[in-house]
């Protein structure tokens, strides 16, 4: 599926948005203003954005602990994003849950997740629900190098599988998890790989490159709207922070960070737009300070929101 | 009014609510041949609704949450008590936090209905003969059902499915051929009303699921000495029904808690802490737990020690009466 100048300069702004929110959210959590940890999805932003471009309305995605990005992605207010993240009552959530937690149903973020791989489970309903209303709609579960290795996975695909449910797992490979290497945590070259194994197709494809997903995911995702069943998309990326804000780095190589930073996929993609004249210098700069105003913006709308009052705690513990 | 069997009674809610609602589904390992065939007659009227899921408890568990957060209510038939802790994280964490955390976002909520065969009795050792509803009862965010009778079997069932919150709801194996006169057409059972099903004025046997049948037992053979036992079916864990609890110990001054589980962490526990600190001043004696012991649970002639029986529950009433 080809995109037009349009939607490449609308990729662009996408994934610009995405890394200025992280940068605040790095400096909002340094200067006191978040409670709890965050974690960053810094350098992962291509991933993230390749796959929600190629989503369409009443597709539901599920998430795990880093799901900012996808959240910005999805099209989410940064606005009540930020104050989600900072424990205020105008948050998505009423500032009840924080970064690990959010949701805005309206978008399509059904849930994010404090579990690693808990997603996975969850979004096997998601695609059944999908499959039962007829919309032609599919679900997104995103797990990690790490999450890949959990029973929920496998569990989830068997399922998705076996029942042809309209699901793409998209593993977002950043090469470490928690303080481990993946390579010291799975015993195949690649988590694509384990697809023959469900007998479904697995590719992994350049994760900083937000177009080389968008096509995968395209792929995928007219397999399973077409009723074939599910999808595992590995996406090799890089996190260019820690696992939480605070991390000093534990697993990463001296020298790595530089290296991955010659592949960011901001720089590269400004590049490729500017060598096939779809955006000038001047536009993208345009573009930057555009989603600059915007994180400033989503700043000061949190920190004007209060904290909510005592007494919304036994709020919706349950429906009724 | 017909007579129904438990089995009949919780199929017959599936296959109205299902006649109503196009949306609701159900997933589970063996409806056509697991435990206790409860909803076959469901099944068989809306076989497109029953989705024969492969073992993957997990998963399986994670299908009915996810369906649920998307809009479609689901009946997850977790087949044994046992089981649920393959999926327990899909289950008190995913599922029991999600109307939480999105705090009237979602309009359809998360109405998921996870059902389980628990209890002793049918000889099926370690693995199979789990009551864990302590465990439920203490997330919150969960509802947790225990019909002892057909009627209230049927009518609990579909509130649980209309609810919006995850409900649990656990059966015990051997009520299933157990009958009783049945409304016909859908009918609600609200959750979180216990009732009286033998009034009395001398103890108060505070009780849920099978063991309420044996506390009518014991009920009659207390009569024939002169003791008046009031047998109060809880029906729902949670939300608990406490004024009932209170109002009937209030009355009685006495209480017995008789319930299947263990002992130790029990959910009997939990009621005799309720009634300790809030009728305290009415009670004539301490609150006693007729229970099962804290061991895992051995089969055949053995399993016999476990099971709750009309004397044993007369032994803790003659506690409260200081014999």
């Amino acid at each position: 599926m080809s995109l037009s100048k349009e939607q490449k300069r609308k990729m662009y702004k996408s994934l610009v948005l995405v890394r200025k929110f992280e940068e605040k959210m790095r400096e909002c959590f340094l200067a006191n203003k978040i409670p709890g940890f965050v974690h960053p999805y810094l350098g992962e932003e291509a991933v993230a954005v390749g796959v929600c471009s190629a989503l369409i309305e009443g597709d539901k995605v599920f998430t795990h602990h880093r799901g900012t990005g996808h959240a910005l992605a999805l099209g989410c207010d940064p606005n009540r994003v930020m104050a989600e993240i900072f424990g205020k009552k105008d948050g998505l959530n009423g500032g009840r849950v924080g970064q690990m937690h959010l949701t805005d149903v309206a978008k399509g973020l059904v849930a994010s997740n404090g579990i690693v791989g808990g997603a996975a489970p969850l979004s096997v309903g998601g695609a059944f629900a999908c499959k039962h209303k007829k919309q032609g709609n599919l679900a997104i579960a995103f797990c990690g190098d790490g999450g890949s290795n959990r029973g929920t996975v496998h569990e989830a695909l068997v399922v998705a599988s076996v029942k042809k449910l309209p699901l793409i797992m998209v593993v977002e490979n950043n090469l470490i998890q928690g303080a481990n290497r993946f390579a010291d945590m799975c015993n195949t070259e690649t988590i694509a790989c384990r697809a023959a194994g469900y007998g479904i197709p697995g590719v992994t494809v350049d994760g900083n490159d937000p177009e080389a997903v968008y096509e995968a995911v395209c792929q995928a995702a007219e397999r399973a709207r077409s009723g074939e069943g599910p999808s595992i998309i590995e996406c090799l990326t890089w996190r260019m922070d820690g696992h939480y804000i605070g991390d000093t780095g534990f697993g990463k190589l001296p020298g790595e960070n530089e290296e991955w930073q010659k592949k960011d996929p901001i720089k590269l993609y400004s590049e490729k737009l500017i060598a096939g004249k779809i955006a000038t210098q001047a536009e993208l700069d345009a573009m930057d300070a555009e989603a600059a105003e915007v994180v400033e913006a989503a700043e000061a709308f949190a920190d004007n929101s209060p904290f909510p009052d005592k007494s919304v705690i036994t709020n919706n513990v349950y429906a009724c | 009014m017909s007579e129904m069997t438990y089995s009949k009674a919780m199929a017959d809610s599936v296959k109205l609510e299902m006649d109503k609602n196009p949306d609701l589904t159900y997933i589970g390992e063996d409806p056509a041949g697991g435990a206790m065939l409860v909803f076959m007659d469901a099944m068989m009227a809306h076989p497109d609704r029953f989705a024969v899921s492969t073992i993957t408890e997990t998963a399986n568990a994670g299908y009915g949450v996810g369906a649920a957060m998307c809009g479609l209510p689901t009946i997850v038939d977790m087949m044994y008590a046992d089981l649920m802790p393959c999926a327990m994280d899909e289950i008190y964490n995913q599922a029991a936090n999600q109307n939480y955390i999105y705090n009237g976002q979602n309009p359809t909520h998360c109405p998921v209905v996870f059902r389980a065969m628990s209890g002793i009795g049918t000889g099926e050792g370690l693995h199979h003969s789990h009551n864990l509803e302590a465990w439920f009862c203490h997330i919150p965010g969960l509802k947790v059902i225990e019909p002892a009778f057909p009627d209230d079997a049927k009518g609990l069932f579909t509130a649980a499915i209309r609810d919006g919150s995850p409900v649990i709801c656990f059966t015990h194996r051997k009520l299933g051929t157990t009958k009783c006169e049945v409304p016909e057409g859908e009918y609600v059972v609200p959750l979180g009303k216990a009732r009286i099903v033998r009034e009395g004025k001398d103890v108060t046997l505070i009780s849920w699921s099978y063991p309420v049948l044996i506390c009518l037992q014991a009920a009659a053979e207390l009569a024939e000495k002169g003791i008046e036992a009031e047998v109060l079916d809880l029906r729902t864990l949670v939300p608990l029904d406490r004024e009932a609890v209170m109002d009937s110990v209030r009355k009685t001054g006495r209480a017995v808690i008789v319930s299947e589980e263990h002992k130790t962490g029990s959910f009997a526990g939990e009621i005799s802490a309720l009634l300790a600190e809030e009728v305290f001043g009415s009670l004539k004696a301490p609150v006693v737990r007729c229970t099962t012991l804290d061991t895992p649970v051995p089969f055949a002639a053995l399993e016999d020690e476990y099971v709750i029986t009309p004397e044993k529950i007369i032994q803790a009433v003659k506690k409260t009466l200081g014999d």
